[in-house]
Order: C-alpha cells, then sequence, then structure tokens
C-alpha cells in the first residue's frame, strides 16, 4: 500500500461520520458538490486527518482541494516533507 | 459564467431572508437618541448590540475634543502619514497607548481591521508560521492571508492543542507568531491566557494578543485580560480597536519590540490609506483619559453584564460563555434564530444576529452586547423582552 493510498483509506475513515448520504466514496467525490461538507464539517475532518498523522494543516491549502483525492495529495506533500 | 456569478449564492440566500421578511444586516437606525436608546421602524428602541461597552460615544468631554480639532485641524488628513507627514495628535496617542499598556511604543492604524491586517500581513510572511485560535476573528485570517505565512489554527481556547502544533514544528516553533483574543467576539468567552503562556514560554515563539473587547472591559486600569492576569509583560504585540470601549474609529498595536517602529515601512495597510481624522484621534485621546480615570464605568459594566446574564440564564436560555460584556444566547436553528431577532426588534431591543459559518460549532446566535451606559431599568427591559418570547 502506498502512502497515497494509506491517506486515502484514513479520509474514507474520517469521512464515514459526515457522510450522511451514503455516498460511495472515491478519489474523485467533491467534498462540498457530493458530501455537501460545509466549512465547520471540513474542520472536523481536518482535525481527525492531523491527529492521525501528526501533522498540522495550513489553512491556505483548502483553496485548492475540492475532492478527496486533492485533499490526499495535499496531505502526501505534507507528510513526506 | 459571469463576473456576478460567485454571488449566486449570495442571492439566494438574500431572497430567503426577503420571503421571511426579515433582513437584520441592513438595519437603519433612523435616530441615536444616546448609547443605549435609538429609534428604529419608528419605535423607541434600546440598543443592546452596540460594542460601546463604557458608553463613551457621547461623553460631554470627547465630544467637546472632537469639535475643538475639526475647528482647529480640519476635517480630515487627506492622506497617509508616510506620504503627507503626521499631525502631532496622532504621535501623541501613540505614545500614551504605549504608556498606557506599560509598553514601549505604539502605532496607531485607520481601523481596528487593518490594525490587525496591518501587523500581520506585515510580520507574517511566506517563510514563517502563524499559529492562530481557530475562533480567531477574520481580520486576523485577512491579515495571514495578505503577509502568505503558513497559516495553521489550533483547536478554539485550547492550550494542550496549541502544544501539540508548536511540537510539530520543531525548530521551526521559536519563530512562530501565536494569535489569541482577550475576550471572543461571538461567545463572550475569554482565552486561557495563562496556559497559552506557559506553552509559549516552553516552545518559544512570539505571542500576539487582540484586546479588541476586553480592552476597556477587563483589568484594574482597564488595559485588558493581559493585565488581569498580570501577563502584561509576556504579550509582544497586544492589538486594540478605538471603535468598542473608546467609542471612535481607529486601531492600534503596542509592543516592546524597537523593531515595531519598522512595520511602518513595511505594512502595506498603514502606507496606502489615509490616517484617522484629527477629529476622531482627538476623541480618542479624550476617551482614553475617561477610561483610566474612571474604574467605575467598569464596574457599571461588569454589574450591568452579570445582571443581564443571570436575568436570561434564570429563564432557562442556553448562554455562550460565563457573564461578560458579549452575552450571546443559542438559538436552535437559522430561521427559529432569524425569527427570535425579529420579535425582540419589535418589542423594542435591538441586538446582534449571527448565523453560521460566521459562528463557533456552526450555532445561532442572538448576541446582546451591555454597556456600562445602560441603566439597570433598560437591563431588566431587555430581560422582560426575552421572557416574553420564551413563554410565547
Amino acid at each position: 500500500m502506498t502512502e497515497y493510498d494509506r491517506i486515502l483509506a484514513d479520509l474514507y475513515k474520517g469521512l464515514t461520520p459526515l457522510n450522511k448520504g451514503n455516498i460511495a466514496l472515491t478519489e474523485n467525490t467533491e467534498l462540498l458538490g457530493d458530501l455537501d461538507l460545509d466549512s465547520l464539517k471540513t474542520m472536523e475532518l481536518l482535525l481527525f486527518v492531523e491527529d492521525s498523522f501528526d501533522i498540522s494543516i495550513p489553512v491556505s491549502i483548502l483553496p485548492d482541494v475540492k475532492t478527496i483525492g486533492d485533499l490526499a495529495l495535499q496531505i502526501e506533500k505534507i507528510v513526506s516533507a | 459564467m459571469g463576473l456576478f456569478s460567485k454571488f449566486d449564492g449570495l442571492a439566494s440566500s438574500r431572497l430567503e431572508l426577503d420571503a421571511l421578511g426579515i433582513n437584520p444586516f441592513d438595519v437603519k437606525i433612523d435616530k441615536i437618541i444616546s448609547p443605549t436608546e435609538g429609534i428604529i421602524e419608528g419605535r423607541h428602541t434600546i440598543l443592546a448590540g452596540t460594542n460601546n461597552y463604557l458608553g463613551l460615544t457621547f461623553h460631554p468631554d470627547s465630544i467637546a475634543a472632537a469639535r475643538t480639532a475639526l475647528e482647529h485641524e480640519g476635517t480630515g488628513t487627506t492622506g497617509s502619514r508616510m506620504a503627507n507627514g503626521s499631525y502631532s495628535g496622532h504621535r501623541l496617542l501613540e505614545l500614551e497607548l504605549a504608556a498606557f499598556h506599560n509598553k514601549r511604543d505604539a502605532i496607531v492604524f485607520s481601523t481596528g481591521y487593518q490594525a490587525n491586517l496591518g501587523m500581520l500581513s506585515a510580520l507574517a510572511g511566506p517563510d514563517d508560521v502563524v499559529l492562530l485560535d481557530a475562533d480567531c476573528h477574520a481580520s486576523i485570517y485577512d491579515g495571514c492571508r495578505m503577509g502568505g505565512a503558513e497559516t495553521i489554527r489550533f483547536r478554539h481556547n485550547n492550550a494542550e492543542d496549541l502544544a501539540k502544533r508548536l511540537r510539530r514544528l520543531g525548530d521551526r516553533a521559536t519563530n512562530t507568531l501565536i494569535v489569541v483574543e482577550g475576550i471572543y467576539s461571538m461567545l463572550g468567552d475569554r482565552a486561557p491566557l495563562k496556559e497559552i503562556v506557559d506553552v509559549k514560554r516552553e516552545y518559544g515563539g512570539y505571542l500576539m494578543v487582540d484586546e479588541a473587547h476586553s480592552m476597556g472591559v477587563l483589568g484594574e486600569r482597564g488595559c485588558g485580560l493581559l493585565e488581569e492576569l498580570g501577563l502584561l509583560a509576556d504579550a509582544d504585540f497586544i492589538v486594540g480597536t478605538f471603535s468598542k470601549s473608546l467609542g471612535g474609529a481607529g486601531g492600534y498595536c503596542v509592543s516592546d519590540h524597537p523593531e515595531l517602529n519598522l512595520i511602518r515601512y513595511a505594512s502595506r495597510p498603514y502606507i496606502f490609506t489615509a490616517s484617522p481624522a484629527p477629529a476622531m484621534i482627538a476623541s480618542t485621546r479624550q476617551s482614553l483619559r475617561t477610561l483610566e480615570k474612571s474604574p467605575h464605568l467598569r464596574q457599571r459594566l461588569h454589574d450591568n453584564a452579570v445582571q443581564l446574564h443571570t436575568g436570561l440564564s434564570n429563564l432557562g436560555y442556553t448562554l455562550g460563555a460565563p457573564p461578560s460584556p458579549v452575552v450571546a444566547v443559542v438559538v436552535e436553528g437559522k430561521v427559529e434564530a432569524l425569527q427570535f431577532w425579529q420579535k425582540l426588534l419589535h418589542l423594542g431591543v435591538y441586538v446582534n444576529l449571527m448565523l453560521p459559518p460566521a459562528t463557533p460549532n456552526g450555532v445561532s446566535l442572538i448576541r446582546c452586547s451591555v454597556s456600562a451606559a445602560h441603566t439597570p431599568t433598560q437591563i431588566d427591559a431587555v430581560i422582560a423582552a426575552f421572557a416574553k418570547l420564551r413563554h410565547a
């Protein structure tokens, strides 16, 4: 399992309680468009991921994140830095 | 995609408000009678959402000082201090603010928003890290964005989470700027400054405290939460505003760091804007003098806050924080909060309506702000209006 896959798996886990519509999660699932995550729910997700990987995610990455895959890529960059 | 298509979401939200017949973001105050009273929609209304904590907007000494400055120095400075020069009053106010906070020097900005924007954008560049409380004001977020610093939020009022994030930064922690507020504007809760200072002492870094809602309110001399906790010397930068306790408009930052003066040369929101009008500087200087010699105003403000907090609590309302000049009532549901706010207005009480996403934890808030100028009878009238709605 690559680092990216491990991050994706963790994101799916973190998204489970926020995925009210039980939408099938893929890399292309949009956080706002498909999952309807507002800024508060997105912050909940980020806090989960931050603790899970012992990292801090800068707020400036958020405008570049549309899908679960986008977020996984950003986290991969931080983890590997 | 047109230029205005980005506003589609706002347009539909506005239509929803129109359908309900309520627009809390477009209240017209037909006449201001005093710091605590006005005429709205033809009704005599108690103003309990002004942030006019000490009620100094109508103080005769401040008005007289402004009038004198207006007559002798004119209506405006017509430019930036860097380009057009500094009037003596602007510099004197800086020295007075520095002395008031026991700090070496101060910079005055044209608004409180610009004080945060100007300080943070200049202090924290692309190679720096800012750790800010998640509930910090938009001006703090905007300042960080403008400077291009790596900006990381920590959980609201959670010193342990701050420590965890400083640990993750490793060697970079010592150059990190930590930003918190004295009293948070939405719920009226205080920062755990003692614990935050302890974390800063352990990991290093610099501390900026925005005392916009606590200056004039807390501390024996009214400096704010840092003074109340005996921590004034632990803050590297203290930011404040003239538009709350001092009853004017403008902002400032005080610091012991001699480099503060260099900020003037690096801060675009300081350089590229007109300095405050002389009358504003004059009334602010006078209000600061009044604040310093009037501890009874802080006592009255505290008494009024406790009276309102106790009254609403006894009615069974869920309140955001222990007593402070900001008393926030949690209301379930956006539409319910809108209707509640409108009913209060119809009962002659003006407060603030705060809706998500501007609020912490996605709650809807009826936010009251108390003034030293409120009479106990006015506070009772506000409580009575809330009581009517409780049983409606």
